[in-house]
């Protein structure tokens, strides 16, 4: 859910429910790596709530596209870390069978 | 020599471009390293905002392009059960997500409902039900589905096991352990006693349609076949069955799909001021994880040098004290070393793309929430 102004809309809130600090925090990395976010920060209301409260402040531009893109290149982000995670896995596998045939022809 | 005059010239490129956008050494060093004093860590919180340094012509923004040009990961080891890999050009944010996200959010099958028929063992049904909800299960929770609060169990989110184990009366006490947990591909064998009347086919806890052998390739069982469960004296005996059910970590530590994980920053050692002589090798002997080394410098000369700052544990015994102040600790901020441990439903390696995945569809839930 989106709180701001209908007139402003380079400042909103975002409250987000059943997430916590692994969504907002990553999120907060993201928009801050962002020229366009003048502010952003993150809270969670209260300890037994499921809910987060990401505020974003921008220099111009709407609030929530800013939001989205980031949460898009959040996504971008972590397809890269699983490529090139599965890369270095496969690598090593492959790696360590050849050790082993070696071991074995010796 | 062509060949060596475009190299330097290109070098000589390079620098100009650095010196355009460096930044000064002392806020390069806080930007990507925590410095460890002896009394606590300086600069943790680094600077995340994206013109932290506009005032200096420096941009501190990360695109995505720049990510993924500078990400990396290094797998050290990698067995049944764990995994240790450097995660290298990532935030502490973002690692850490992938953490909490192993630990509570990957979900797995445990046992969630424990029917009783016969409990004469001296431990009691609630306590027998909470160690049997501990036990590690062999079974791909990507093969199965959430079970909700008005679903009808059945061959899809429901895993059945039967525990029956009597001690004879006048025998030695027995010791029960997980490997006697009977998997029932048919499903529950219980039947419900409201409908004991209605006619032929009794009715059972869980209504299967098909017997789960034929959508699972292999059996399930548990993964490890010697947990004690309970122990029997002669003449007790525990009757029950157990039904295991789709959850995540958040929900009850038992469905935590990893023992633990956890990530430590790279330490970085570095000697300020040479030490030299008898220091050298008081310093050596200092470090009980053998971080230090001696170099021979000829002429009966002895130096200290940093030889695998890798084992660092911080644990701050050369920065107290004689020449502590000749030497700094500190940590690389973005260079992760990760280890995952497997509780044995999925293999490690597995966990860690199922938590990655789990964050993209995060995110793409919240995209679609504000369109
Ligand atoms: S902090 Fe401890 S483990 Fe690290 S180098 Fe110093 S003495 Fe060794």
């Amino acid at each position: 859910m989106e709180h701001g102004s209908l007139t402003d809309l380079s400042a909103s809130t975002f409250s987000i429910m059943e997430e916590d600090h692994t969504l907002a925090n990553s999120a907060r990395f993201v928009l801050n790596q962002d020229p366009r976010v003048a502010f952003c920060g993150y809270s969670i209301p209260h300890p037994a709530d499921r809910k987060v409260n990401i505020r974003v402040q921008t220099t111009g531009d709407p609030a929530k596209d800013v939001m989205k893109d980031a949460l898009q290149d959040l996504m971008v982000m972590c397809q890269h870390v699983r490529g090139t995670f599965d890369k270095a896995v496969a690598n090593h596998k492959s790696k360590k069978s050849a050790e082993e045939m070696d071991v074995d022809r010796k | 020599m062509p060949k060596k005059g475009t190299k330097s010239k290109k070098v000589v490129d390079d620098v100009a471009n650095e010196q355009e956008n460096k930044l000064p050494d002392y806020l390069e060093l806080q930007r990507t390293r925590v410095v460890c004093n002896a009394d606590a860590p300086i600069h943790t919180l680094g600077f995340q905002y994206s013109g932290a340094f506009a005032a200096m012509g420096v941009d501190n923004s990360v695109s995505v392009e720049k990510f993924c040009k500078n990400f990396k990961v290094e797998i050290n080891r990698l067995t049944e059960d764990d995994i240790e890999f450097d995660m290298i050009g990532v935030d502490a944010s973002i690692a850490n997500a992938f953490r909490r996200i192993l630990i509570a959010e990957v979900p797995t099958m445990a046992i969630e409902k424990v029917f009783m028929a016969d409990n004469t063992s001296v431990i009691a049904d609630e306590v027998l039900s909470h160690r049997l909800g501990l036990i590690p299960l062999d079974a791909d929770p990507r093969l199965f589905d959430y079970i909700s609060e008005n679903d009808v169990p059945n061959e899809r989110n429901t895993i059945v096991y039967k525990l029956h184990v009597s001690c004879p009366k006048g025998s030695q006490r027995i010791t029960v352990k997980s490997s006697e947990l009977e998997w029932l591909p048919e499903g529950s064998q219980l039947s419900m006693a409201s409908s004991a009347q209605s006619g032929d086919k009794q009715k059972t806890f869980t209504s299967f349609s098909k017997s789960q052998k034929q959508i699972l390739e292999k059996p399930l069982g548990v993964k490890f076949k010697d947990i004690t469960i309970a122990r029997l004296g002669p003449g007790q005996a525990i009757e029950l069955e157990a039904h295991a059910v789709k959850g995540v970590g958040k929900v009850h530590a038992k469905w935590s799909p990893v023992a633990t994980a956890w990530y430590r920053m790279l330490p970085e050692v570095v000697i300020l001021e040479e030490i030299k002589g008898d220091n050298a090798e008081k310093l050596v002997k200092k470090c009980p994880v053998n971080v230090f080394d001696i170099e021979d410098l000829g002429n009966g000369e002895k130096r200290a040098v940093v030889a695998k700052p890798r084992a660092c544990t911080l644990c701050r015994q050369c920065v107290m004290k004689d020449d502590g102040q000749k030497i700094e600790l500190r940590r690389v901020r973005d260079h992760f070393i990760f280890t995952i441990e497997s509780t044995g439903a999925l293999p490690p390696e597995v966990l860690f793309t199922e938590a990655v995945k789990i964050l993209e569809e995060k995110c793409e839930k919240v995209i679609s929430e504000l369109s």
